[in-house]
């Protein structure tokens, strides 16, 4: 089931607020005493999407969890650009140890909590898709196969943004970055499809959402607090710095992203799909692609549309996958 | 600053950090015109009300459009709507129902009796209007409540002018239309009936201004090549005697000559009296036709007859003879020299309508043109303390114009009797569709209102569009997309990856923490109303 949909008060439930609605049918991010997990002050890029992500995650756990929990947190942007020694922009309880090992350390803060009997404190663990995909894998993998009471929340922008924009396992076809340059930019083929690897290990609980729908991202937060063990939520939180957009554009391209059926939106439990946010307005690659410059020298002279067709036929696959379109 | 090195803060919150200073453009708040407020010739704040009644706060919204206009239930039934051909919805799905939103307001308070307090200090002043039409009457309304004693005088036998005696019942009932003046009445308002004006200088002893707004009712004749046994009438006395008076005998085959609004109201009435043919005779193509779609539609619907591209040659005893016209390359009608006759046992025209201006005989300074009076933009005419509004002066015949008129001459009137000149307030930038973020509205398409069935249509004079339950009436209010408009749905505080937008709470809006803003501008981008810009910072 995805997120449950208000039926008609002007925005429905589309916008993170609504003034027709009572206060505990808005989102988490339109109460005036949210959370603010990561507040001002960071240092984050204008228009972050990680930031906004990570925010809107944690402000949701913190809700689900009445604020009993511990975020571990891999090395990142995420980590960087909210902690530079002294300072710090989160408001919950935080630890950072090393870029691979944030599911092993979470997995060890619920080991210890279990010992001390404060299972009520729940344990979140997060990274960006460098940190999770790549050099966290083994780590994740066997925090899954394990089963350890931990949600961990990749924060997908696609490359190492923090360290000047290098291919990560999650970059994709066709993206430029330092590491993958014109004129062919990243290869076919690779990459890893980290929630469909999740699935596998058969864990309670596997989700992707995007910062582009609030109410669906804070619904599968919620969610994945009312399972024990090993569950994995994947947030695909656009950069304005590395995919070359607009700073104002972040939100946008998130929901070009899943309207072109790239980026698919759906949970499952114990490996089986159980929900899909369908398309609402269902939208060419091209759309998504050409708002990128990370992408621009497929729409140069002479443009590439065989790497489009191509980018465009993984969307089809994936909308046929999923059943993204009614 | 003994700290170590590379550390530059204290240990502590990130708060210390203003990255503010990182900003080059700065989002700021601003309030657009949305299109319908634009559109309407009253000049109602529509968006505004809309947004009252979706809270839902029936009596407040009505309240909101009594500041501009005192004849909702009219209007919601009579307007033809330009604030929805403007509505930005139109162009997402459909334009909102605002008429219908509107009707059911009114129809509201007709039903609860709300009424609106005079508060205003008595000024003093006695203001006479001439004409008790949609324009006096909107008149005597504003002035009485800016202060003002008013008196109404008018030649006929009950106060509406072409509210009563030009618009059939069947569109617009008569008790709504009487509700809705006694409410203007009671508010201290004098009318005078049956009386007409035919010396205003002498009318005017006493009082210190006048508004004329005797409306056009004479119906305008053409040369046709007639028969002494034709039966000719115009569509204006036709109605008239309809509202007020014996019916008028039409036959049971009528024609129509002409296109407009009063030709389509004529065929329905001579329906509605018992004609088994009704047939509108027009010189050019149904687009071009000045009447409106949905009056057309509802004649069409009614069985009435459309002869485009025809005019009538002659008429003579039982029959009309047509002639068949064709557009030349400018689109206008020229005659083909083809013929056609039609059983006819009336012909009723309606060429449009003249304005009897023989008060203004005598008077200093008036200036008359093409039949009507000259106006400033303060409405007044060339003669001091006399204004005008309406149908005798140049603009767009309809209700909701006639009704504008009035509410801008009490304004002028005002403030020219308290010796100063009323500066309405600046107008804010459009909003136009594409400052807005559609995403976030979400799907509804519009509510339609309930018609009656046509056999009592083409019977009676009920009335034929009903109005909106109150559930679809706030689902139609709420299909709103604030254009323009802030409506606090919190996107610009829940977006902002840097916390810099400081809710301020219900009716407050927002504020921006420049301290910590980046100027991103996810928060105008996402912004589904369009109500906040980005400004670039002054450095």
């Amino acid at each position: 089931m995805p997120a449950p949909r208000t039926k008609f008060y002007q925005v429905g439930s589309f916008a993170v607020g609504n003034r027709l609605l009572p206060p505990e049918q808005r989102a988490v991010q339109a109460a005036p005493d949210r959370g603010n997990a990561l507040t001002s002050g960071h240092r984050a890029c204008r228009g972050c999407g990680e930031a906004l992500g990570a925010r809107y995650a944690i402000d949701a756990a913190i809700r689900a969890t009445g604020g009993r929990m511990i975020a571990v947190n891999a090395t990142g942007c995420l980590e960087v650009f909210s902690t530079p020694y002294p300072e710090t922009a989160w408001q919950v309880s935080w630890i950072h140890s090393l870029f691979g090992n944030a599911p092993a350390v979470a997995t060890g803060v619920a080991a210890a909590l279990k010992a001390k009997g404060r299972t009520d404190v729940r344990v979140v663990g997060q990274g960006g898709d460098g940190g999770t995909v790549d050099i966290g894998f083994a780590c994740l993998s066997g925090m899954f196969e394990r089963g350890d009471d931990v949600l961990y929340i990749c924060y997908d922008n696609q490359a190492y943004m923090n360290t000047g924009v290098q291919r990560s396992g999650a970059t994709p076809p066709a993206a430029r970055t330092a590491t993958t340059p014109v004129p062919g930019g990243n290869a076919f083929g690779q990459g890893k499809n980290a929630p469909l690897i999740a699935m596998a290990h058969e864990i309670p609980y596997v989700a992707t959402a995007t910062v582009a729908d609030l109410r669906d991202l804070e619904y599968k937060v919620r969610r994945a607090m009312d399972f024990r063990g090993a569950r994995y939520l994947h947030i695909l939180v656009p950069c304005p710095l590395g995919w070359v957009t607009d700073a104002c554009d972040t939100i946008r391209v998130a929901r070009l992203a899943t309207e072109s059926g790239l980026f698919p939106v759906f949970e499952a439990e114990g490996g089986e799909v159980t929900g899909v946010t369908r398309i609402r307005r269902r939208i060419p690659v091209d759309d998504y692609l050409r708002l990128q410059s990370r992408y621009a020298h497929l729409f140069a002279d002479p443009p590439r549309t065989d790497v489009i067709a191509r980018i465009q036929a993984s969307a089809d696959r994936n909308i046929r996958r999923f059943g993204l379109v009614d | 600053m003994d700290k170590p090195f590379a550390i530059t803060l204290g240990a502590g919150s990130s708060h210390a950090n203003k990255t503010g200073a990182w900003r080059t453009e700065r989002p700021v708040y601003v309030d657009r015109l949305p299109p319908c407020n634009h559109a309407c010739p009253a000049g109602e704040n529509i968006q505004h009300w809309l947004s009252l009644a979706e809270e839902p706060s029936y009596e407040a919204a009505w309240r909101q459009i009594m500041l501009d206009n005192p004849f909702p239930a009219v209007m919601g039934r009579v307007c033809y709507r330009p604030c929805e051909s403007a509505c930005n919805r139109g162009q997402l799905d459909e334009a909102v129902g605002i008429n219908s939103v509107e009707r059911f307001l009114g129809d509201q308070a007709i039903e609860h009796g709300w009424t609106v307090p005079v508060t205003a200090q008595p000024s003093g002043k006695r203001v006479l209007v001439v004409g008790a039409g949609p324009a006096g009457l909107s008149a005597a309304y504003h002035l009485t409540l800016l202060g003002h004693a008013v008196t109404v005088i008018d030649s006929g036998s009950a106060p509406g002018g072409m509210m009563r005696f030009g618009i059939p019942r069947y569109r617009l009932p008569r008790h709504v239309l009487d509700a809705e003046i006694q409410r203007i009445l009671d508010m201290g308002v004098t009318l005078e009936l049956g009386r007409t004006v035919t010396d205003l200088a002498e009318a005017m002893r006493g009082f210190d201004a006048a508004f004329l707004a005797v409306g056009a009712h004479i119906g305008r004749r053409a040369y046709l090549p007639a028969g002494d046994s034709a039966r000719i009438l115009d569509a204006v006395s036709v109605l008239r005697d309809v509202a007020d008076g014996p019916a008028p005998l039409l036959g049971r085959r009528v024609v129509v000559y002409d296109g407009g609004n009063t030709a389509m109201d004529a065929a329905r009435t001579a329906k509605r009296l018992g004609a088994a043919d009704a047939v509108v005779v027009y010189r050019r193509t149904r687009d071009r036709m000045p009447a409106h779609d949905s009056e057309v539609a509802e004649a069409s619907e009614e069985g009435v007859r459309m002869k485009w591209l025809s005019t009538i040659a002659h008429a003579d005893g039982e029959r009309v003879v047509i002639e068949r016209m064709r557009l030349d390359e400018t689109g206008f009608p020229q005659p083909t020299g083809e013929f056609e006759e039609l059983a006819a046992d009336s012909v009723v025209l309606a060429l449009g309508q003249e304005a009897d201006l023989s008060l203004l005989a005598g008077l200093p300074g008036i200036k008359v043109e093409g039949g009507i009076v000259k106006v400033g933009p303060g409405m007044m005419t060339g003669c001091p303390g006399v204004f005008a509004g309406g149908d005798m002066v140049p603009a767009e015949r309809t209700v909701t114009v006639a009704v504008g008129h009035g509410k801008k001459a009490a304004r002028h009137i005002d403030a020219w009797l308290r010796g100063g000149a009323h500066r309405p307030p600046p107008r804010h930038p459009m909003a136009g569709f594409d400052l807005l973020n559609t995403w976030y509205y979400s799907d509804a398409p519009a509510t339609v209102r309930p018609k009656l069935d046509l056999a009592r249509r083409m019977s009676t004079f009920d009335e034929v569009e009903g109005g909106l339950e109150e559930s679809t009436a706030l689902f139609e209010a709420r299909r709103c997309l604030s254009c323009g408009n802030c409506f606090e749905c919190d996107n610009c505080y829940g977006v902002c990856p840097d916390n810099a937008v400081l809710k301020l709470g219900p009716g407050l809006r927002y504020e921006i923490d420049l301290d910590f803003c980046k100027g991103c501008g996810l928060c105008v981008s996402e912004c589904p109303a369009g109500a906040i810009e980005m400004v670039p910072e002054v450095t």
